[in-house]
């Protein structure tokens, strides 16, 4: 089912959350809405659904006019930070709820939510309380109880937010494999850029009321649509007065056209790369990526004076708007 | 060492003003023997006023209820000027005296009173009976449930609320199948605290009762009588069944309870 926003503005008080914002999300897509906090991604979401009423504008649900819908109508599927769990209530009945509320015969229930519990792999819990739970199984609890009802959508709200980053890897790679299994309509709220780019087709970066760039991953890293962009989604620093990522850089020993003395501060070893942290002469402070073996090879020392340059100059990423 | 003296402190306060003279009414109830406290305690009048309590709590307290949570809902809820109001108005019977109270009713459904010569006009007897005591009673104990469920709601939050109607679930679905539930305890302490006031008040019922005995009587209007008529074990007997109800209830309570948290 596909999502078309039209022309939203929210305020809260006097707070614009979100100022004038029109997206379209594909039938079957995964998409992210990615932003700092404060940036209305969640009231975009919560809009959708039908927790909040727009000022201004309006939500097209699978091509029809939702904006008034109550949310019990929808057809969508809802996830929380904080699990939202019934706490009242087993496992078991937590999923079965919206089945319970469309009055399916009992024993489709059960095969339903047996067949979910599978999916979520809580075989074993059905008969718990949520607080007898992990903050990863409650939040696998509150996925299987949105699937039960089979929604057209799927909206999460900062789904992994609450949890420790193990279990957040885990889910993330889990909610992808899910939607390519079930092909739901799926839109997720993050602030992290790591999350949004490793689990969906199609990230929307909001930021102050507004959406900056809707684009694939890639896109989104190569060829950013803004500054705000750039710093926001990977690493950014200033360069002889442009916006680089730390990988464009290079340290030589020997001089070469357009480089600039500079000490090392630091060296930091992650895996596969090297991320060395130096002071330029004019006291800026940049961080420049490398291979480890590379790295290896400049046998760097902290307080050891190298050059700095970015190689290369003119490839894509250069940005019009980009003031020193 | 300063632990103790705490822990001492608060015993001794309690035993003083509590325990001290809630054995004193047991020690004088029993002073004269069983026979007089039986003979005071299945005197007709005796039990019809403990009916009468019973009435007007069995009245009361469900009214309060639904009241109470209706209110609570409202107050915690719903983004509406004047929730301020609402919130602070619940409160005004435990600010208000009961007598004031009692002669506000007198005012309002006395002969002259705003509602009194309608009810007056269509035969029905408000004041010194029934109904008179039932309002005032319901008067005096409705901030209870509304004040034992406003902080419950306010700790849920609406997270629950909202993940319900995501999953198809109507306001009054949502209600039933998830506030509710998890309200249940405060709800219960609230009923308990209600049915305790109820069974208890005394200055609002005196003041619009009329003091008839045998009709309209209520156990506690029953206590001053036998006091004022020099029976003693007569009163202090009917004020520990009276208290022995509060401390059944209230057991009930504590031991109901601790389940809430499992």
């Amino acid at each position: 089912m596909s999502i078309e926003v039209r022309n939203i503005s929210k305020r809260f008080g006097s707070f614009h959350a979100l100022d004038d914002v029109s997206l379209d999300v594909d039938g079957g897509s995964l998409t992210a809405l990615l932003g700092p906090s404060g940036s209305g991604k969640s009231t975009l979401l919560r809009i959708i659904a039908g927790l909040e009423h727009p000022d201004v504008g309006e939500i097209r649900l699978a091509g029809e006019d939702a904006t008034v819908v109550a949310p019990q109508k929808r057809g969508v599927g809802f996830v929380f930070q904080h699990y939202a769990a019934f706490k009242h209530m087993t496992v078991r009945d937590n999923v079965a709820f919206g089945l319970k509320i469309r009055k399916q015969p009992k024993d489709a229930i059960a095969a339903r939510v047996d067949e979910l519990l599978q999916l979520v792999q809580l075989q074993g819990f059905g008969h718990r309380y949520p607080a007898q739970l992990s903050g990863g199984q409650r939040q696998r609890m509150a996925l299987a109880r949105a699937l039960a009802p089979e929604p057209k959508v799927l909206l999460l709200d900062e789904p992994f937010g609450a949890l420790d980053a193990r279990v957040r890897a885990e889910l993330r790679v889990w909610l992808r494999r899910l939607h390519d299994e079930t092909h739901t309509t799926t839109v997720f709220v993050t602030h992290d850029q790591e999350e949004a780019m490793e689990v969906a087709d199609s990230v929307v970066v909001m930021n102050d009321g507004h959406v900056e760039q809707v684009a694939g991953p890639r896109e989104l890293y190569d060829a950013p649509a803004n500054e705000f962009v750039m710093t926001f989604v990977g690493e950014a620093i200033r360069f002889d007065g442009r916006l680089v990522r730390p990988h464009d850089l290079e340290i030589t020993l020997d001089a070469e056209p357009g480089s600039r003395e500079a000490q090392v501060e630091r060296i930091v070893h992650l895996g596969f790369e090297a991320r060395c942290e130096l002071t330029l002469d004019d006291g800026s402070r940049v961080v420049v990526q490398m291979t480890r073996g590379r790295a290896a090879e400049l046998e760097l020392d902290p307080g050891q004076i190298v050059l700095v340059r970015r190689p290369g100059v003119g490839v894509g990423r250069e940005l019009t708007n980009v003031a020193g | 060492m300063r632990k103790h003296a705490l822990r001492g402190t608060a015993l001794f306060y309690l035993v003083a003003v509590l325990l001290g003279p809630l054995a004193m009414v047991f020690y004088r109830a029993f002073e004269r023997g069983v026979q007089p406290l039986w003979r005071s305690l299945t005197d007709p009048n005796t039990i019809h006023a403990f009916e009468l309590t019973l009435e007007i709590t069995a009245v009361a307290v469900p009214i309060n209820t639904v009241f109470g949570v209706v209110c609570a809902l409202a107050i915690v809820r719903r983004r509406f000027p004047g929730a301020g109001i609402v919130n602070a108005i619940v409160d005004l019977p435990l600010a208000l005296s009961p007598v004031v109270v009692g002669l506000m009713l007198f005012l309002l459904y006395g002969r002259t009173g705003w509602f009194g010569s309608f009810f007056q006009e269509h035969g029905i007897q408000i004041l010194f009976a029934t109904p008179a005591m039932v309002i005032a009673t319901i008067f005096v104990s409705l901030p209870f449930v509304a004040r034992e469920v406003v902080p419950t709601l306010r700790e849920l939050g609406d997270e629950q609320e909202q993940a319900a109607h995501t999953l198809g679930a109507s306001g009054w679905q949502a209600f039933w199948r998830v506030t509710l539930p998890s309200i249940r305890w405060a709800v219960v302490y609230g009923v308990v605290l209600t049915t305790a006031r109820c069974l208890g008040e005394y200055g609002a019922v005196a003041v619009v009762s009329g003091h008839i005995e045998g009709k309209t009587e209520t156990a506690t209007l029953r206590v001053q009588d036998y006091y004022e008529n020099f029976n003693q074990s007569g009163s202090y007997g009917i004020a520990i069944v009276l208290a022995a109800i509060s401390v059944i209830v209230l057991l009930a309570m504590t031991l109901l309870r601790p389940k809430e948290s499992a």
